[in-house]
């Protein structure tokens, strides 16, 4: 009885201050450092090639910021909804995840739809209007690559988040995976916080 | 399960925070403040908020500190990034 205890207990994983709770957790925190060198490589290339021009336009004059205040705020909101709908599952309330997730959806789609819009304007009306194009003005170059690779993440997240909103629903998910898309979620939301004061704010 | 005992009002405290944060951030682009100082209030606020999400969104606060290190990592590395280029960006 005892030494069956003993063999039991030698081939459970040593556990050790590093050991994390989860390791798709791990995985999905490895991947987003590895993200988020990627946009920061963006973003530091960026402050050095306007730091570098001698003329910067005024990023708010050109881009207007009152519909990205709006785009940030819808995607804070979807970050919060991504709480709720994980705190709704851990209850195992379903039809409350059911909403909060689908909501979470819903702000993704509409913040993807505003950045449509956005750019359309840009790229139709303003920027031939002060007679600059994304291909031969470095303002408009790095503006629409940080603003589409993040647009990118937010089309990711969207088919990532219907993906656990059908699994979970299937029985195939549980907690744990959606804590996971959370994680990417927030962070997508994280960088955009950034994008929003480096791109259009300063 | 330790994560379950976080309440939703606590999250929805955040969210005013955050929701307050960027109201102020754009008002005082609108202030029109000196350069520098609009520079570095707007970066204090963008970190700020940054670390509220990181901290109670993704559960940082909460978490091992593996994932703690892990997340600080890119950090550290794009500090680097920036220091390698100081001779491309101020030459002299």
């Amino acid at each position: 009885m005892s030494e069956a205890a003993v063999l039991h207990a030698e081939a459970e994983p040593q556990e050790s201050p590093l050991t994390p709770e989860s390791w798709g957790k791990l995985g999905m925190w490895l991947f987003l450092a590895g993200d988020a060198m990627s946009f920061g490589g963006l973003i530091v290339g960026y402050g050095i090639l306007r730091h570098a021009s001698n003329k910067w336009p005024v990023p708010k004059d050109v881009l207007g910021i009152n519909l990205t205040a709006f785009m940030t705020f819808l995607l804070i909101v979807s970050s919060v909804w991504m709480v709720l709908a994980l705190a709704s599952i851990q209850e195992n309330n379903k039809a409350r995840f059911n909403k909060f997730l689908g909501l979470t959806i819903l702000g993704g789609v509409l913040f993807l739809g505003c950045q449509a819009y956005e750019w359309t304007h840009l790229l139709g009306h303003r920027l031939p209007e002060l007679g600059i194009s994304f291909t031969n003005n470095l303002f408009a170059t790095t503006f629409f690559i940080l603003t589409g690779f993040h647009g990118m993440h937010v089309t990711g997240g969207v088919i990532y988040n219907t993906c656990v909103l059908v699994a979970v629903n299937r029985g195939r998910y549980e907690a744990k995976h959606v804590e996971i898309a959370g994680l990417y979620w927030h962070f997508v939301d994280l960088v955009w916080i950034l994008i929003f004061t480096f791109v259009y704010l300063l | 399960m330790s994560s379950a005992s976080h309440s939703a009002s606590n999250y929805i405290k955040i969210f005013y925070i955050l929701l307050v944060l960027t109201i102020v951030e754009v008002a005082i682009v609108y202030l029109g403040l000196p350069k520098m100082l609009l520079a570095a209030l707007l970066i204090i606020f963008a970190v700020w908020k940054a670390a509220l999400v990181a901290m109670h969104f993704m559960h940082l606060k909460f978490e091992k500190r593996t994932l703690a290190l892990v997340a600080i990592t890119p950090f550290v590395l794009c500090v680097f990034l920036i220091l390698m280029l100081m001779p491309d960006i101020f030459p002299h």
